[in-house]
């Protein structure tokens, strides 16, 4: 874990009474709401339909038991008891006072915590593969890149009023678990046979109302150069990126407007006259960086046991776990767990100040006191011995911590939707609920296979519908909820935009459409093949004509 | 034209209020106080303009309001789910209280 240094921490609690001062003066009446608004922003603290709501940065989804307990505490004792885990690997609380935010900063200050930057047209919290320094597919841990892009953008004087928000992540892995193709900038690092180690630069990628898959910019980048040629890309988009319309302010609709050829040409003719300046950096300091990255000290362990094959065939439950929460790791003898927040009638991505305890005392004593935070709103303790594993899914059911479930249909993401948030045009959780409920089945699940469902409530895609292999958005209709279906979509490797299939559902019309599309590719599907490939073979015809009928 | 009432968010917490007759802030609908007319709504908006002033509340806006078996009920979706709290969270909100 990278830990602060006497200038990370002069800086963050230097921001909480700067903070603490302007709350004092709001509330005295020395500032209007007018004045306020924007400066509560850039602390993370919005105005939600309820509420505030504060935003909590967890820098590339990597948190020490300290700091989750810590999260715990501030549900417990500022908030109503929990808090919601984010599809930018954030945590958001939902009913802080005003009065008592800066008395919550200050407890995350201790923690090496903020939120600084989690709104507001900056560059905002660097996301990464939540089994970075885990994932046996990995060519390296991507985490000490994504801390020194968080280095660079915090506070950065010259992007501190973009166009519009800006969002970075990093992978280290071919298997894209970071989505780096839906975000404004995205970096693949990978292993050249020729060059070396290097990133594939990916620029213009995005959600929202206008999603584009991002295309790459420069498919080889030397890693001391990175910052560079990051500076080079946000200082070209800080100049041409428009400023008259809010929908046409991300970088995505720059590079569009001036194809990638031109944009590239400008931005490489910046980086031609920064490279070799003071952003290039030494080896020292990424070793210096990457120290705090060190992998634990893993034991030689066995592969499995006899016990562990005993208990899996005692315990059907347990092996439907290890069958969809595990993941191979890097280490012999050991294994990433995946925990969901997506259990049976729950809020995707909600945790209790209880199983945020739990899990941070998971993680001390059986993953080397880490645990991440996913984009796919669950939690993730990356290094548990296999031995363990019995023990650990034991403790997580006590706590309603081991659904089976993830990476399978009710592993749904969801933004938080009308019932929260105040852009929202309908509701998206009670959506998940109702699809939950309707394949309430284990056995059925595991059949259906890995199946991506996510609901956004807005065009502005929180839930990630754009990338969903089933994707729902809701929107207004007279006053009405309703939600537009699309398949097809991929945030991974092969990242694609789902397509929508026709005319919008009402609220129970599309659960009922979610069963048809799952029945026709179990109908249609061959051996074996999983949602998404069976889409790509048949196309939207037989889905369509599942739904709407022949016409 | 259609019955109104003032809603904001206290400044302190960010609890959702309406406006009263008595000049004063409630969480319950009920007791807003509905203008008719459009010199009342006027008035209204002023007394809310002044309230934001007096940094009582934030966000204060006039919203459309239907008259139900003697309730005062938001007409939109969007401001009855703000009126109660998160439909999937009953135990939270002004639904609560």
């Amino acid at each position: 874990m990278y830990a602060y240094d006497a200038y990370d921490h002069a800086l963050v609690r230097e921001r909480v009474n700067e903070f603490r001062g302007q709350v004092k003066r709001r509330l005295s009446g020395d500032l209007t709401e007018e004045e306020f608004r924007p400066l509560r922003l850039m602390n993370g603290l919005y105005l939600q339909l309820h509420a505030y709501m504060l935003r909590v940065a967890i820098p590339y989804g990597t948190l020490s038991s300290k700091q989750l307990t810590t999260l715990a505490h501030i549900a417990r004792v500022y908030d109503k008891g929990y808090g919601h885990f984010t599809t930018r690997q954030n945590l958001q609380y939902n009913w802080p006072k005003l009065e008592d935010a800066p008395d919550i900063l200050a407890e995350l200050a201790a923690v090496e915590m903020h939120a600084i930057q989690t709104s507001g047209n900056t560059i905002r919290n660097v996301t990464a593969d939540h089994f970075a320094g885990a994932a046996a597919d990995e060519v390296e841990d991507p985490r000490p890149w994504a801390e020194l892009i968080r280095q660079w953008s915090t506070l950065h004087p010259e992007f501190s009023f973009l166009p519009r928000k800006f969002k970075i992540a990093v992978t280290a892995s071919p298997h894209d678990r970071a989505a780096v193709r839906f975000h404004d900038i995205g970096l693949i690092l990978y292993n050249d046979p020729e060059k070396g180690r290097g990133f594939e630069v990916i620029a213009g990628g995005g959600m929202g109302r206008t999603p584009f898959v991002g295309p790459t910019i420069r498919k080889y980048l030397q890693p001391e150069h990175l910052l560079s040629y990051l500076e080079a890309i946000l200082r070209i988009y800080n100049e041409w990126g428009r400023r008259d319309n809010i929908y046409k302010a991300r970088i995505k609709i720059l590079v569009h407007e001036f194809g990638m050829d031109k944009f590239r040409h400008a931005v490489e003719e910046e980086w031609q006259r920064i490279k070799d300046g003071p952003l290039q950096f030494a080896a020292e300091e990424e070793v210096r960086i990457r120290e705090h990255f060190s992998p634990p000290a893993f034991e030689d362990v066995a592969l499995s046991s006899e016990q562990d094959e005993k208990a899996m065939a005692e315990n059907p439950d347990f092996a439907a776990w290890v069958k969809a929460n595990i993941h191979p790791h890097k280490a012999r003898g050991y294994a990433i767990a995946t925990i969901s927040l997506k259990p049976h009638g729950g809020i995707p991505g909600d945790a209790t100040a209880d199983q945020m305890e739990t899990v941070a005392d998971l993680g001390k004593l059986y993953s080397f006191d880490e645990i991440r935070v996913t984009h796919e709103q669950n939690l993730v303790l990356p290094h548990v011995r296999k031995a363990d594993l019995f023990a650990l899914w034991t403790i997580l059911s006590h706590h309603g911590l081991a659904s089976a479930n993830a990476g399978l249909l009710t592993d749904i993401i969801a933004c938080p939707g009308l019932d929260y948030c105040s852009l929202a045009n309908a509701r998206s959780i009670p959506l998940a609920q109702k699809i939950a409920a309707r394949f309430d089945d284990l056995k059925r699940l595991h059949h259906i296979g890995p199946l991506k469902i996510k609901i956004s409530g807005c065009i502005n895609a929180c839930g990630h519908h754009h990338a969903g292999h089933i994707g729902i958005l809701g929107v207004d209709k007279k006053g009405e909820e309703r939600y537009q279906l699309m398949l097809g979509g991929s945030g991974a490797e092969d990242a694609t935009i789902g397509q929508i299939t026709g005319p919008g559902f009402d609220e129970e019309g599309i659960v009922d459409a979610v069963e048809t599309v799952v029945n026709t590719y179990l109908h249609r599907r061959s051996e074996g093949e999983e949602f998404l490939t069976a889409y790509r073979r048949l196309g939207p015809g037989p889905f369509k004509e599942a739904l709407y009928g022949a016409r | 034209m259609s019955e109104h009432i003032i809603t904001a968010n206290n400044l302190r917490d960010g609890r959702v209020v309406y406006l009263t007759r008595d000049e004063g802030w409630s969480n319950n609908p009920d007791k807003a106080w509905v203008a008719a007319t459009p010199e009342e709504v006027a008035r209204l908006s002023g007394m809310a303009g002044l309230a934001a002033a007096a940094n009582v509340v934030v966000g204060a806006e006039l919203i459309p309001v239907i008259k139900e078996a003697g309730h005062v009920r938001p007409a939109r979706n969007r401001e009855l789910i703000r009126a109660l709290g998160p439909t999937v969270r009953t135990d939270l909100g002004n639904q609560a209280v």
